[in-house]
């Protein structure tokens, strides 16, 4: 069974989270592996969502906000113009592909660009394939993890 | 009737925490007085057998500083739970991780590989690298297994209560002490279990006497970068300073003395992953709405992984390095 | 064969343990002693900003973090080839030797001093700081704690906070001192002073003066011939914070004077596969196994050793305390003739003390500590540096490289007990063989005087005031090491 990739959308309400919509009335067809969340705007984007997500089984985070200038709160997106390629190079630092977190702008009328967004990243993420994090959590049955494979190696 | 037992124990840790209870000067002897220490190895001479032998929560109190990242670290974190009626998460390495967990951006074997077969000073022609047993001519002797991935004492038992801060400040714990002796002496009821003791409930900056204003960055600086303006806000000149994702506590002693705060008294209240706070501090000053231009101010922020997880690695959301 | 372990240590910085064997007629077969932990500094501090690593490092030790900060500040200097102010240089001095002079009074008093001032023999239940206080009155207690937080209170006044100071830079110091601060720093030092006076006596009275004691300082029951380390001045004299790195043999002869930078063609390490710890050594002389002597590589770094390594003190009290100690000891005030006992490092922190007492007030008393003129930004860099001090406990030794953006791309450690760490194993070893013998019952007596021989070294915990009743439970299980039976056990008040 091919592997089936597990995506977080972080919609803002008023751009993209109506683009989707459009997308949806209009029957336009994408991958299904995105559970959307809504937000009232990308700037309530806070990165611990997007590290949470990835703790919690999420292979990649799509973020959509309005374009630059078209922020109903003006400057929200700003905002996350800023944290999210901070938050893609602590990624990155933790050994975490950056291309797992993604932000695009997409206005309410683009429900085409919606679609083939979602379509795109899901198979960018299906490519990098599930993100597997070792030793995330206490494990009381190994808890040395993969300890001392040299000291293995030498006796 | 008999005194309440007291238990100090140190796991992957500096000495520096013990060395702060100490620093509450003449009050360690109202301890003293209060309280029936059974263990404390850094300066009492109780061996692990003693406390095997303790009747179960019959410790009445263990501050336990230290972070895990041994099998010895780990088997007397269980005991100590054991034996214990409350177990406090004392200092930054019990409670966060501190730096020895800076050890998870890196693998065990890189370690050992760069100690014993790397480092410029080795004269090690065998490449011996420490055994968990070795076989000697009289018989067999071990050290314990070291860990891949450091642990806070919480993630690897159940923990009452947390006094954080690297080390927690002395007159913290003198307070911290003080309320003990009195909940134990008047019978007065324990606070929730998993409250914070020892800090406050804001951020660093409102212990920070600077002069704050609408921050604008368009560069972040290195501290020995300038010579810093001494009342103005670190941040605001251009130098990370982590005050706003870090819990108060500690009188912002580090920025009076005109050097950054590292974060060491951990995550604020309600927060909790402090780096992700801390990249959305930073991420809302940067002065820049170009793309281009955003990554170009980032690239001027040094080692953020390091900076920005120096004392809570092991407590955030993602633990460690994949590597 | 039987099988004796004795774990933990206790009073060791991180952990440590012993393991006896001892023949079927009860002698000793052979000892091993073990340091079961390890954190890994060298490789994390790889990728971190060099500037950090001064405090980063002061958590490699609670008890020293001053130590780390010092020599991680002088290889950042190094690193960005920064040059620091005069002024700055003369606070970090300040701050150096106040720290010495708390951390010196709390071994003394709270930790090895209660073998001294008590004795050996003394029952466990007198033998730590209120042993010493009955000895020498509780009056002593107070001024141990008072002692205590002078050195602390000038850690935070120059570092920023007590324990991890933070204000070291590449080229300087971040934070001034007012002229408030100066007139208590001055005030502070003063008190030092008298209470270097006051140690003196209590080592005269109580120590000096019991014959039982010298002769035991002169036995050689914890004699070791080996070579001595420590940092001097140009003049051959001791220096805590600066200066070259010289090496003494037993015999007095110089055997290297080096320059930080060029540590590694004087000293290397070696491994054991038993034990975390590795046994620096003189390179040039070779590992030859756990043996002293002039054919063995094998240094101490104690202020034994810098006391073996210099010609004298550059304060006028501390100078006298050298010579007496040097008369006393070898009957030649000069000092060329190194002492061997181990159990004499104990005066040899006194006169340590004393030292840095009467520093601190000097440095105190000079008004450019107040200058504004504290911090050079450095310009440009170099991309490779070393900074050696005089830990408590040894010569410290930080070397690290960088990129050309100052991110550490490598770092090398040699840390203060660690050069002791082959003198040690001896010491227990001597100890063990010399206590453990054939017919013998194994008793408390024997149990402590295998702890003294490592608890000399101040090993890197000196853990500060023991004003707790050191009633030193032990528990020692003798297994047979075949069936694992349980042959003897023996206890002392636990």
């Amino acid at each position: 069974m091919s592997f089936e990739p597990k995506i977080l959308g972080i919609l803002c309400n008023w751009c993209s989270y109506t683009g989707a919509d459009l997308a949806g009335t209009a029957r336009m067809k994408y991958p299904a592996n995105m559970r959307s969340v809504r937000v009232m705007c990308t700037g309530r984007v806070d990165p611990g969502f997007i590290l949470n997500a990835l703790r919690s089984g999420a292979d990649g985070v799509l973020i959509c906000g309005c374009h630059p200038g078209d922020c109903h709160y003006i400057e929200g997106n700003y905002k996350c113009m800023r944290r999210i390629p901070l938050t893609k190079k602590l990624l990155a630092d933790m050994g975490i592909d950056p291309r797992r977190l993604r932000l695009e702008w997409v206005s309410a009328s683009e429900g085409a660009r919606f679609q083939s967004v979602v379509t795109e990243f899901t198979e960018e993420i299906r490519a990098l394939g599930p993100l597997e994090l070792r030793e995330l959590n206490f494990d009381a049955e190994h808890p040395a993890g993969t300890a001392q494979k040299i000291s293995a190696a030498a006796s | 009737m008999a005194k309440p037992k007291l238990a100090i124990y140190w796991a992957a840790a500096c000495g520096g925490c013990d060395i702060a209870i100490l620093d509450i000067e003449a009050k360690i002897l109202d301890v003293a007085d209060f309280f029936d220490v059974v263990f404390w190895p850094c300066a009492m001479d109780f061996k692990y057998a003693d406390v095997e032998a303790m009747e179960d929560k019959s410790i009445t109190l263990t501050l336990f500083n230290g972070a895990i990242r041994s099998d010895e670290n780990f088997h007397i974190a269980k005991l100590l739970r054991q034996k214990s009626v409350v177990l406090c998460a004392f200092g930054s390495c019990a409670a966060d991780g501190c730096i020895p967990a800076l050890a998870n951006l890196f693998t065990l074997d890189s370690i050992l590989d760069y100690v014993y077969l790397k480092a410029p000073s080795l004269d090690n022609p065998g490449k011996i690298i420490p055994q968990l047993r070795t076989k000697v001519p009289e018989g067999e002797i071990t050290i314990p297994q070291l860990w891949n991935t450091v642990r806070t004492l919480g993630q690897v038992v159940d923990v009452d209560y947390i006094i954080p801060g690297c080390p927690p400040q002395s007159d913290q714990i003198a307070e911290v002490v003080g309320a003990v002796i009195d909940i134990l002496k008047n019978g007065k009821p324990l606070p929730p279990k998993g409250t914070v003791l020892g800090a406050t409930d804001k951020s660093c900056c409102d212990e920070c006497p600077r002069e704050r204003n609408i921050k604008k960055i368009t560069k972040f600086i290195r501290p020995y970068e300038i010579i810093a303006d001494p009342n103005l806000c670190l941040l605001e000149q251009g130098i990370v300073c982590l005050g706003p994702a870090t819990r108060s506590g500690c009188g912002a002693k580090c920025v009076k003395a005109s050097m950054p705060c590292r974060g060491c008294y951990g995550k604020p209240i309600n927060v909790r992953d402090q780096g992700a706070k801390m990249i959305s501090a930073l991420a809302s000053v940067i002065d820049s709405t170009d793309p281009g231009e955003i990554d170009k101010i980032i690239a001027t922020i040094a080692d953020p992984v390091g900076t920005f997880y120096r004392f809570t690695l092991a407590d955030s959301f993602l633990r460690r390095a994949q590597v | 064969m039987k099988s004796i372990v004795i774990d933990p240590i206790t009073r060791l910085e991180g952990h440590g343990k012993i393991h006896l064997f001892v023949n079927d007629d009860g002698s000793l077969a052979n000892c091993y002693f073990q340091v079961p932990e390890l954190r890994g500094f060298e490789q994390f501090c790889v990728g971190r900003p060099v500037e950090e690593l001064a405090r980063i490092t002061t958590r490699i030790c609670g008890v020293c973090p001053d130590a780390h900060h010092m020599a991680s500040a002088k290889a950042i200097d190094a690193v960005f080839g920064a040059t620091l102010p005069s002024a700055a240089f003369k606070l970090r001095n300040l701050v150096y030797n106040a720290f010495y002079a708390g951390d010196h009074t709390t071994h003394f008093y709270a930790l090895g001093g209660p073998d001294f001032v008590c004795g050996p023999d003394a029952p466990p239940a007198e033998r730590n700081i209120l042993g010493v206080i009955a000895k020498v009155g509780l009056d002593a207690g107070k001024k141990v704690i008072a002692q205590r937080a002078r050195g602390q209170r000038v850690i935070e006044i120059i570092g920023g906070k007590k324990v991890h100071p933070v204000t070291a830079l590449p080229g300087g110091m971040a934070k001034r001192v007012s002229k408030e601060e100066q007139a208590e720093l001055v005030k502070i030092g003063e008190e030092m002073v008298e209470f270097a006076k006051f140690t003196i006596q209590v080592l005269n009275d109580v120590v000096l003066a019991n014959k039982a004691y010298v002769d035991l300082i002169l036995s050689d029951t914890y004699a070791h011939k080996t070579y001595n380390m420590g940092l001097v001045d140009a003049n051959n004299k001791v220096n805590f914070y600066d200066g070259k790195v010289r090496v003494v043999g037993p015999d007095g002869k110089e055997h290297c004077k080096y320059e930080p930078k060029n540590y590694l063609e004087y000293v290397a390490e070696h491994v054991e596969p038993y034990s975390y710890l590795k046994y620096p050594f003189l390179k040039k002389i070779g590992w030859k196994g756990f043996v002293d002597g002039v054919d063995s590589g094998v240094y101490k770094a104690s202020p034994l050793s810098r006391l073996n390594t210099s010609d004298g003190m550059t304060t006028p009290l501390a100078q006298a305390e050298y010579e007496r100690f040097y008369e006393t000891l070898t009957k030649d005030k000069s000092g060329k003739t190194p002492v061997n006992a181990t159990l004499a490092t104990h005066w040899a922190r006194v006169v340590e003390l004393v030292f840095a007492c009467e520093a601190t007030l000097a440095l105190a008393k000079d008004d450019e500590i107040t200058s504004d003129k504290i911090f050079s930004p450095p310009q440009g860099i170099v991309g490779e540096g070393v900074g050696i001090v005089e830990a408590p406990r040894g010569t410290l030794t930080h070397h690290y490289k960088t990129d050309k953006n100052g991110i550490v791309t490598e770092a090398n450690l040699i840390v203060g007990t660690t050069n002791n760490n082959a003198a040690i194993t001896m010491s227990i070893k001597r100890a063990a063989e010399g206590l453990i013998k054939k017919g013998t019952q194994i008793t408390n007596g024997i149990l402590n005087r295998i702890e003294m021989a490592f608890r000399a070294y101040d090993p890197c915990f000196g853990c500060a005031t023991h004003t707790l009743p050191g009633e030193m439970p032990l528990k020692l299980v003798i297994h047979d090491a075949e069936s694992g039976e349980v042959i003897q056990t023996v206890q002392r008040n636990c």
